[in-house]
């Protein structure tokens, strides 16, 4: 469905040249929920603002539907990780839900059905008329969120959204999108530098190098049944692909920190559209001995 | 304290001060008895006289008709010409050296101009002259807030496909309207000086042109009873605008408390 195809971002020119991406390419399926992780400042919001058509790419191109992104799309929303600065604290949970709805061909009535259903899907129908602010953080993304169901678009990028609220509104957060995932059918491209967050929400998990980054590998999760915060955490399964991501990423960390400029250690492992190679299939992992569920 | 205690502590402490200097005032003018300073029983007997309400009609009336159209001329303009400029960099450019040399120039400098140039003594020239004053607080607070919208709101806005003109209507003049309404708060005051003064240049009727008359006639008590007036004007508007921005700025106060913490 979005396919990014050797992206390349460089700020500045000349010797001042910043190359923020190198040459990112995978690609997110119909109904798939993808997310992007990455050692600090590898670019992931830059490469989430090219994905959304917000900013041009200095190289490369991306596909949705086979549509070049050049402006942004009709059905794609995005959701920043500063709730507090992308709703507006002058109006309403209800017109900060309807203001992308404003200028779509719709009547009175499907505006304001669109954005009650939306809200209520994220559990705030009591606050529809409360300000932002007057809400808590973790509630205030849901307004965001909500915001971005109302548009009804196919597919949600996120960027970084829960990385600013705390770890219990996160975890409801994080299942709240699983279940918006399926209650309105959207395909979703998730930034986050949390590894736990990435494999807990992911089909697959596409992991950066840093800048100027490239992929450094695809993990495919493939984790039983329903996600739950405390089941599925437990799995062996679990703590393996938690465990092989961390490692990918502090390897990154130590190569940056250790190595002269330009030798980046080994090569990458190559990646075809997105298909990238699985976690079974590296050799390099140990075998974790316990792979029952420990219910 | 309850709030009702509260308030009228609030406004004893507001009135005491001018209270006392009045009565000092009248004190000092019954002893020292110059015709200068009449005594404030006079000047309050001659307001009432003047002003409650027998010439109020012909002589106040038009100068808040005034003070409303070239008020409203200054603050429509100053938003229209704000946000654009306020939006864009090159504007800014270009904008800037213009914007510094009028807002700088006195306003008694330009009364003879306006007169030659509008083909007016009469409201088309108050009314130009009062707005053109007014329209430089507006417009410079609304370039200010307009450059201080939050980008992300903006970039928000894109992404979900928000015109351009329903950006301007829907975040761009909402999230600028707190500075906006500090610089019509500016401007107000100075609707009611350039008022009085385009109406002493050159006038036949309205405040400034009482206090010409009582000027050139050597009749002071109603020259400092036209004063009291000018200030008590002055007062009230500011009162009510101060009513209206707290009911228009609701949000902006609750909003403010949370990101103050």
């Amino acid at each position: 469905m979005l396919e990014i195809h050797s992206l390349g971002k460089v700020y500045g020119s000349g010797e001042r040249a910043t190359h923020a991406i190198g040459d990112v390419s995978f690609s997110v399926d119909e109904r798939e929920l993808v997310c992007v992780v990455g050692p600090s400042g590898c670019g992931k919001t830059t490469l989430l603002k090219c994905a959304a058509g917000l900013m041009r790419p200095t190289s490369g191109e991306i596909l949705l539907r086979g549509q070049a992104v050049t402006s942004p799309p009709e059905e794609m929303a995005l959701v920043f990780q500063e709730y507090s600065r992308s709703l507006m604290p002058w109006t309403s949970v209800r017109n900060n839900v309807l203001l992308p709805l404003r200028h779509k061909d719709l009547t009175r009535a499907e505006r304001a059905r669109l954005v009650e259903e939306a809200v209520e899907a994220v559990g705030l129908t009591r606050f529809l008329d409360r300000y932002p602010w007057e809400l808590s953080g973790g509630m205030q993304q849901r307004v965001a969120i909500a915001r971005a169901l109302a548009y009804q678009p196919s597919i949600l990028l996120m960027d970084e959204p829960f990385a600013s609220v705390d770890a219990q509104t996160r975890a409801d957060l994080e299942d709240l999108v699983l279940q918006l995932r399926d209650e309105f059918d959207v395909t979703i491209l998730f930034v986050t530098h949390d590894i736990d967050e990435s494999v807990y929400l992911s089909d697959r998990v596409v992991v950066l190098t840093h800048a100027p980054t490239e992929v450094k590998e695809v993990v495919h999760v493939d984790l039983p049944g329903a996600r739950d915060q405390i089941e599925t955490k437990e799995l062996a399964e679990f703590a393996r692909l938690r465990a092989h991501v961390y490692r990918l990423i502090k390897r990154e960390q130590t190569e940056e920190a250790g190595t002269s400029p330009g030798g980046r250690g080994e090569p990458l492992t190559a990646i075809d559209g997105g298909s990238g190679v699985s976690v079974e299939e590296d050799r390099s992992l140990p075998e974790t001995a316990d792979r029952t569920r420990r219910g | 304290m309850s709030p009702r205690a509260r308030t009228a502590t609030k406004v004893g402490l507001e009135l005491a001060v001018p209270v006392l200097l009045l009565v000092a005032w009248q004190l000092w003018s019954v002893s020292n008895d110059d015709p200068k300073f009449p005594r404030l029983s006079s000047i309050l007997v001659e307001f009432r006289h003047m002003w409650l309400f027998s010439q109020f009609h012909e002589q106040v009336l038009p100068s808040l008709e005034r003070i409303a159209a070239g008020f409203t001329i200054g603050v429509v303009a100053g938003v229209a010409l704000g946000v654009p400029i306020g939006l864009f960099r090159w504007s800014r450019i270009w904008a800037t050296p213009h914007i510094e040399w009028w807002r700088n120039m006195p306003p008694p400098a330009l009364l003879p101009i306006t007169v030659i140039l509008l083909h007016s003594i009469g409201d088309r020239q108050k009314i130009g002259f009062i707005g053109f004053f007014c329209l430089f607080p507006v417009l410079l607070n609304t370039i200010d807030g307009v450059r201080g919208i939050e980008p992300t709101l903006m970039e928000t806005a894109r992404s979900y496909g928000v015109s351009w003109w329903e950006a301007v209507r829907r975040i761009v003049l909402p999230g600028a309207l707190p500075q906006i309404i500090a610089g019509m708060r500016t401007s107000l005051s100075l609707a009611v000086i350039t008022m009085v003064l385009a109406e002493y240049f050159s006038s036949t009727n309205g405040v400034g042109y009482v206090l010409l008359i009582s000027k050139n006639t050597f009749q002071l008590t109603p020259m400092w009873a036209t004063i009291v007036l000018i200030g008590a004007l002055g007062y009230g508007l500011n009162l009510l605008f101060a009513l209206w921005e707290r009911r228009v700025l609701a949000w902006h106060r609750g909003w403010r408390a949370t990101t103050a913490e």
